[in-house]
């Protein structure tokens, strides 16, 4: 086991550093003139040659790679250009709202889709296809649709919950939970849907199961068995898909954080992105490269804590 | 080779769940390939003294806060949205496909290059690597849509790969290329029709996936504003929303209208291409559920387990003399089964696979159920338990246990009597043990929620039991995972379990046709032993005449669906009065396969032994 995390981690670590240097290389062989983009039209030649020579541009790649590796097996990911602040307190202090958002949607959709996806492979008949009817919206709009909508029916106009902002917990905690509410439900949309389908398809599997019939001719109630040991079988590869989810839900808080304004690790990534700040947009890639294998890596450790059988190798 | 092909494709756009979405698509398309023509309005005039008009006015739609023409820019930006969704699907699709080939045609190194390659593309959110193209690029819809293609072609190169991959195993490729074909031919010929499907399904979703993160990516301002798109006009209503939501509704209707239309187009493909995944198929109206197939006894819809009209005569010729032997004095009788009927669900039919089985069984006695496969002897065993497969059900007749009717009972008065007062054995011990269970830990459930034992108590009793059915390490067992232990041992805990609550009635479906030999022998003497000591009554349904003459005291015969003939296992063998009971013991004694009518030849009188080991 432990050799086995150990391994994963190896493995994960060769993959942040083969997206480190793919963007590295990337994102300063665009071939844009960096230092004049800083500076604005309006800088001198000379003013553009000092900047270019103060963000090391003068060197070659390799060479600036290698700085920034040593700098960020430090801890130390360099300083945004256009804020100065350096990029790892930008980065934290962005954090806990996004993670906010993002554990709260993996909770809501995981608690959702078992409720939905154990009824709809139970019950069956109408609740089933309506189910399905549903899912199939929400697989198909994009999330910044579905948050757009939210805003409009919730916010503007039934006035439930604030439109747009985000407030601290530490300053009120029913507002902040009000100021997260909506955009937790946009962001869950689309990981329940796709997990209800896995968790109703496992199920389904798991029903048509002899194991079952056996247990119930042992006197256990169709319902204890169902949520004892169908589920259990289920857990596997629904964590599986929720792994996948969690990726995606990464990704989803860039668009929800702009609707609903919420000044998270998304609005910062856009924000970088519009303006170029490459030491900000690198210290983002690999800090969600390391969180996505930190992840996957998690799921590996609860799927052979569910399923005897799998076999970590 | 044309024709089928023209005709399959005519098929497939004839099914409304796919011409329908198909249709929407089409329209949309040449509404922003004629926008010009449709619309006189200039998407980028600015009327600035109507600014976010109302519809009217010259402005069907209305306008936009600049003043410009809501229809006229809803028609134009389609145009860029499409062509942008377009390019990263034709990209996506290039790539993944031409990459799955490669990988499932060559050498295991190139195969590992490209999953890597894969892996590396699908670990971090698109999004992400968007916005740092964006950052080192600049604002470009051609450059933005082409990283979108990169990182959408996985969706193509896992199933084409896949499907070669899958291909390959099936050996028809080495068989063709022994035959002399070139790789090019074998492509064409026999593997893009294969994945043809697949890359249709994959074309729809990553294009509906392309419209959302296109508009998205112009949503958030990362587009270029100069051109107008579904997105960037979204963009610019939303800061007025508040006010105006009308501006919002239009770009966000047709981003929709098109993602919706692309993931029913997807999902009637799958339909179509008969690729519907049960856990994918969503919009399949039927509760998509597999009839069950009854392991050595299929006696399921699937299987017609004999004439459902009229009874042919050979069957009436069967029931000649009527199940024989009196009923008992009614003190003696644990089980009355009385004109049993078993019917399932195929379609909009009921199709019955027992047909009114008549089944008296005495207190304590060991009674044989026996016929061929399909003649519905574990259906009979199942309703008797109340636990039809899918689909199924009583359709007919009773069954009186113990003086209580069970096929009008709840299921919370048959989930009481299950276990405590009816046990059951499974007959393949592989497949009915929970798999992500411990042994002890399902063996102990029952006792613990139906009779309420503590934990400690529930062990202790499971580990006796472990013990009594002969397995030599019982708490390795009872910590053991099923599929940590043999069959044989996995045969005698489910045995343990059944008679865990001490039942009255034992109903073992098959209990030993999936053990060796010798086990087997071992798992008869063991049941023969718990129903001595028990005093229990045993329902002992099996193919095997031996074991029939082995253990029963009584027999009842079973063919088709219909109860042949019954009664004490020494009459019924001695002289069969059926035709059938004595094509069955001939078969036996001849040690050959059942024939056709045949002169019935009774056995000499007396109760048969067990030298007729055969089966039927």
């Amino acid at each position: 086991m432990t050799a086995y995390v150990a391994r994963r981690l190896l493995a994960g670590l060769v993959l942040v550093l083969a997206v480190s240097v793919v963007s590295f290389a990337l994102m300063y062989l665009s071939g844009a003139d960096i230092a004049r983009h800083i500076l604005g039209d309006n800088a001198s030649n000379e003013q553009v040659h000092a900047k270019a020579v103060e963000l090391g541009l003068d060197r070659p790649l390799p060479s600036r790679y290698g700085t920034w590796l040593n700098a960020a097996l430090h801890g130390d990911l360099g300083l945004s250009w256009t804020s100065g602040e350096t990029v790892t307190s930008a980065l934290q202090t962005r954090a806990q709202v996004t993670l906010s958002l993002v554990a709260g949607a993996t909770v809501v959709s995981a608690l959702l889709s078992v409720a939905l996806g154990v009824t709809a492979a139970v019950r069956g008949g109408w609740l089933d296809r309506a189910l399905q009817a549903v899912s199939l919206l929400g697989i198909a709009l994009p999330g910044f649709l579905i948050a757009l909508f939210l805003v409009s029916a919730f916010a503007l106009h039934l006035h439930w919950f604030p439109a747009t902002g985000y407030t601290q917990p530490s300053d009120s905690v029913g507002d902040w939970l009000r100021s997260i509410a909506l955009p937790i439900a946009a962001l869950s949309v689309g990981a329940t849907v796709n997990l209800t389908q896995q968790i109703r398809g496992a199920v389904l599997d798991g029903l048509g199961q002899e194991w079952v019939r056996t247990l119930r001719a042992r006197g256990l109630p169709f319902r204890r068995i169902v949520l004892r040991h169908v589920l259990r079988g289920a857990a596997g590869p629904a964590l599986s898909v929720l792994g996948l989810q969690f990726i995606g839900l990464i990704g989803g808080t860039v668009v929800i954080e702009q609707v609903y304004a919420i000044p998270g690790i998304g609005q910062l990534a856009v924000g970088a992105s519009v303006q170029g700040d490459i030491p900000l947009v690198m210290g983002l890639v690999v800090a969600t490269g390391i969180l996505v294998v930190l992840v996957n890596l998690a799921v590996d450790v609860a799927q052979y804590a569910l399923n005897p059988k799998v076999r970590l190798s | 080779m044309t024709a089928p092909r023209a005709r399959r494709r005519t098929r497939l756009f004839r099914a409304p769940s796919v011409a329908v979405p198909a249709a929407v698509l089409l329209l949309v398309i040449l509404s922003a390939l004629l926008a010009s023509a449709l619309t006189s309005a200039d998407p980028n005039r600015a009327d600035v003294n109507n600014l976010l008009a109302g519809p009217g006015h010259g402005h069907l739609l209305g306008t936009d806060a600049a003043g410009r023409d809501i229809l006229s820019r809803l028609l134009h930006a389609g145009r860029a949205s499409l062509y942008g969704a377009a390019l990263a699907l034709i990209t996506a699709a290039v790539l993944g496909v031409v990459g799955g080939l490669w990988a499932g045609f060559h050498r295991r190194a190139v195969r590992l290059a490209l999953t890597w390659i894969v892996e590396l593309l699908m670990a971090l959110p698109g999004i992400v690597v968007l916005l740092a193209a964006r950052a080192a690029i600049g604002p470009s819809l051609i450059a933005a849509m082409l990283v979108l293609g990169v990182l959408a072609a996985p969706a193509f190169f896992r199933v084409v790969a896949a499907s070669v991959a899958a291909l390959r195993e099936e050996l028809f490729v080495d068989a063709a290329r022994v035959n002399g074909l070139s790789d090019r031919r074998i492509l064409w010929r026999h593997i893009l029709p294969l994945v043809r499907g697949p890359i249709l399904i994959q074309a729809a979703m990553v294009g509906a996936v392309a419209i959302s993160i296109q508009a998205g990516l112009d949503f958030l301002g990362l587009g270029d504003p100069t051109v107008p798109t579904w997105g960037t006009m979204l963009s610019d209503a939303f800061t007025t929303m508040g006010q105006h939501p009308l501006p919002v509704l239009w770009p966000s209707l047709m981003i929709a209208l098109v993602c919706l239309s692309l993931a029913l187009l997807a999902n009637a493909l799958r339909d179509e291409f008969g690729l519907g995944g049960r856990a994918g198929a969503l919009a399949s109206a039927e509760p998509s559920i597999v009839p069950e197939n009854d392991g050595a006894d299929p006696a399921s819809p699937a299987e017609p387990a004999g004439p459902a009209g009229p009874a042919d005569p050979a069957d009436l010729a069967d029931r000649a003399p009527a199940p024989v032997t009196g009923d008992p004095d009614p003190a003696d009788t644990l089980l009355t089964i009385r004109g049993l009927r078993v019917g399932y669900q195929a379609g909009a039919t009921v199709r019955d696979v027992v047909h009114g089985v008549d089944l008296t069984i005495r207190r304590g006695e060991i009674h044989g159920l026996v016929g061929e496969s399909g003649a519905g002897k574990t259906q009979t065993a199942f309703a008797l338990l109340g636990l039809l497969g899918h689909g199924g059900r009583v359709t007919g007749g009773t069954v009186e246990f113990d003086g209580t009717e069970l096929t009008e009972a709840a299921e919370h008065d048959l989930v009481k009597l299950r276990g405590v007062r009816i046990g059951y054995i499974p007959q393949e011990p592989g497949v009915n043990l929970s798999p992500t269970a411990t042994v002890g830990s399902q063996l102990c459930e029952p006792l613990r929620v139906r009779l309420g034992l503590s934990r400690a108590e529930a062990r202790d009793r499971v580990l006796a039991l472990l013990r009594r059915v002969g397995l030599t390490d019982p708490e390795r067992v009872f910590a053991s995972y099923p599929h940590q232990i043999s069959g044989g041992m996995a045969q005698r805990v489910l045995i343990a379990g059944a008679v865990s609550c001490d039942p009255e009635l034992l109903v073992a479906d098959e209990p030993t046709t999936a053990l060796d030999v010798t086990v087997q022998a071992e798992v008869l003497d063991l049941l023969r032993d718990l129903q001595a000591e028990r005093a229990m009554t045993v329902v002992l349904v099996t193919h095997n005449l031996g074991v029939v003459a082995d253990l029963c005291d009584r027999v009842s015969v079973m063919r088709h669906g219909r109860l042949v003939e019954t009664g004490p296992v020494a009459d019924v063998f001695g002289a069969p009065r059926a035709p059938y009971t004595r094509e069955l013991l001939a078969a036996v004694l001849d040690d050959a396969p059942v024939r056709g009518p045949l002169d019935p030849v009774a056995p000499a009188g007396g109760r048969p032994t067990t030298e007729i080991g055969g089966t039927v």
